[in-house]
């Protein structure tokens, strides 16, 4: 057990998983000699060689679909797309190819496609996204989003390890700024299996990614004013896992439901619609959403900050939702 | 002006041979033609009886283009054919009366009733089942190319695509991929003339698809899709090439689709005299001429192939005719595959 950063279990994660299977091989662009534009693969080119680090064109169908056919030639390939953002290049290769074989075809497609999202640092409208819940709505896709550096590395290798199209956002945000213990050895972390990453007997805030964080931040403010706010941290969307959130709902009877992505058709909505749902009778308020409005990432840092949800935003939030 | 080589027709019997095929191959390929068609006539008369739910599509006019590339291709072999391509599936061994349950959306389907059409493959076969976006799965054919590359196996993955669907990125970016890490994959292009409505020249502004080869970085050759023969001996150069290292090939077979491009469609748009020049050069009567006179194909064996075909023919029919249509609790079966599932031949 050593403390790490998330991108370092991210990279550590990855590298043992290679270097347990060998069908397992990394493309991307930029990932072989350069290590990745975020260095996730640095060193890992001299380590399992040019044919298992393979520096691709700028060419994300190709990086997709190409994995998508070494796959059902029975290798665990891992594309890295550079930004999250560029994965509209390959939405066809994931939505039409990868998530649709085993449905209608019976072939399994046993692809990890690492997309570093989120915003933050000014990335503009195009490296800043957070498009888990386009893909959460497309049936036969797995979407995978961790907070910590320990289930950073354990959800990427379930990933790697699981038959079906995997979906791995890992959040820029949190890449260096994240630091925790994390296991040496080799372990998989369960997909639709909730965390608590904060207990609290008020106001359950659901949330997943960099969320997390600020949702913890704003907790921490309110803690001293009396309010108990509980955080589950989702860790994958799909699967996701409805009974942890029904029961957190259940045991304080009110909803605070986050994401950083837009808010128009976000994932949040279809927890809200499940609350209402299926646990409407223990809600003493109406399920709250903060979101990012719906609009692009803006680029310049007053107008990213105000898209962003920020923990001023999640104390008012949760405010709001205690005086209900 | 061109830039692709152009294919000679294949001659004679003893230059079919130094190509690999023997007598008997030969009338194997007569056959598996012969069945390639039979599929897709009885189809039009199950759709015809209201038996086929959506359209319906055939590959009319490229049943040599498709047995003549799969004949050359290798048992270990793999090959993303499209709905022109029945012949891919029946030379590789798929039997119809699978492919007849697969048209009529019934359980024993290769898809089970989940995809229909031509959509459907047998993976134990060595084929990846089409979506109808294309040329979408050119570009997995390159990366099973990848995979056999990554694990220095002598394999070959082949390609197919339409001159239509040249139009699009992935044909772009699967084929300068292939061409910059000189994978072994053969792109083949059914250059039918007609993109639904689309003529040629409004679909690219060059001569020949095969031209773009050049600009990958390896070989474009054109040849007469309705010569089996021909094409056959273009395919096995190719894929033996990519087999020792070579790199891909780019094959464009110029063939005409002889119905509309599906069975709504009348075709209204492609000029008659066009229909019926291409009439007259019918790949499946081109080859039985050839074998009559260069292979000495005698009535006895002609109609031993063609009643054998046609009992085959009768069979399958019944035999999906008597599978039943999918149970609708299977509706969400499936979706996500078990690790179990990992447990085959081409996962290990």
């Amino acid at each position: 057990m050593a403390e790490k950063t998330y991108l370092q279990a991210i990279s550590d994660g990855l590298r043992q998983e290679m270097q347990h299977d060998k069908r397992v091989f990394v493309i991307g662009e930029d990932v072989g000699v350069y290590g990745g534009a975020f260095k996730v693969t640095l060193g890992f080119q001299e380590e399992f060689g040019p044919w298992r680090v393979i520096d691709a064109p700028l060419s994300e169908t190709a990086i997709v679909a190409g994995c998508t056919g070494a796959a059902i030639m029975g290798m665990r390939p891992v594309a890295e797309m550079q930004f999250a953002d560029f994965i509209s290049c390959a939405w066809d290769h994931l939505v039409t190819v990868a998530a649709k074989q085993r449905y209608r075809a019976g072939t399994p497609v046993p692809i990890t496609v690492r997309l570093p999202s989120g915003g933050g640092f000014s990335g503009g409208p195009f490296h800043s996204q957070n498009p888990e819940s386009s893909f959460a709505h497309i049936a036969g896709l797995k979407i995978i989003c961790p907070a910590t550096p320990e289930d950073a590395k354990g959800l990427l290798a379930n990933a790697i390890q699981d038959p079906n199209p995997c979906l791995y956002f890992e959040h820029k945000h949190l890449y260096r700024r994240i630091k925790a213990e994390v296991p040496d050895e080799r372990y998989t972390t369960p997909f639709g299996k909730a965390r608590t990453h904060r207990e609290g007997s008020d106001i359950s805030v659901i949330t997943w990614g960099a969320m997390v964080y600020t949702a913890d931040e704003a907790a921490s403010e309110l803690e001293s004013e009396g309010l108990s706010v509980e955080i589950i941290d989702l860790r994958t969307l799909v699967p996701w896992d409805k009974a942890a959130v029904l029961e957190s709902a259940a045991k304080t009877s009110k909803v605070l439901v986050l994401h950083e992505d837009t808010r128009t058709g976000g994932f949040g909505g279809e927890i809200a619609a499940t609350i209402a749902e299926e646990g409407f009778e223990d809600l003493d308020a109406p399920v709250k959403r903060i979101t990012a409005p719906d609009t692009p990432v803006p680029f310049s840092p007053p107008l990213e900050k105000a898209f962003i949800p920020q923990v001023e935003d999640v104390v008012s939030g949760l405010r709001d939702l205690a005086e209900y | 002006m061109a830039i692709a080589r152009e294919a000679e027709p294949v001659g004679s019997l003893r230059e079919v041979k130094e190509a690999g095929l023997d007598r008997e191959d030969l009338l194997g390929v007569y056959r598996n033609m012969l069945v390639t068609r039979g599929i897709e006539e009885r189809g039009h008369i199950l759709y015809k009886q209201g038996k086929i739910p959506g359209s319906f599509y055939t590959g009319r006019g490229n049943e040599a283009s498709a047995v003549g590339i799969a004949t050359a291709m290798g048992p270990n072999d793999v090959g993303t054919p499209l709905h022109r391509d029945m012949g891919v599936h029946i030379t590789r061994g798929v039997e119809p009366w699978k492919i007849f349950a697969q048209y009529m959306g019934r359980a024993d389907g290769p898809t089970r009733g989940k995809d229909g059409n031509v959509h459907m493959a047998d993976s134990n076969l060595g084929l990846l089942a089409m979506v109808s976006h294309l040329p979408a799965m050119l570009p997995v054919a390159v990366g099973c190319a990848l995979a056999f590359r990554i694990r220095q196996e002598k394999r070959v993955a082949v390609g197919w695509f339409g001159e239509g669907a040249a139009a699009r990125g992935d044909a772009h970016e699967g084929m300068n991929l292939a061409g910059v890490r000189r994978l072994p994959v053969v792109f083949v292009c059914d250059n039918n003339q007609w993109a639904y409505s689309t003529p040629t020249h409004l679909g690219f502004p060059i001569e020949h698809v095969a031209d773009r080869a050049q600009a990958y970085g390896f070989e474009g050759v054109v040849v007469d899709g309705t010569d089996v023969l021909a094409v056959y001996r273009e395919a096995k150069r190719a894929i033996e090439k990519a087999r020792s290292g070579g790199g891909p090939t780019l094959i464009e077979c110029l063939t005409l689709r002889m119905e509309g491009h599906a069975v709504h469609d009348d075709a209204f748009y492609v000029p008659k005299d066009m229909f019926e020049k291409w009439a007259e050069n019918d790949p499946i009567e081109r080859f039985r001429s050839w074998l009559r006179e260069n292979a000495d194909m005698s009535d006895e064996e002609e109609d031993e192939i063609t009643g054998g075909v046609k009992k085959l023919m009768n069979d399958a029919l019944q035999r999906a005719e008597q599978s039943p249509l999918p149970d609708p609790a299977t509706l969400t079966d499936g979706v996500f595959a078990t690790p179990e599932e990992l447990d085959t031949p081409h996962h290990k």
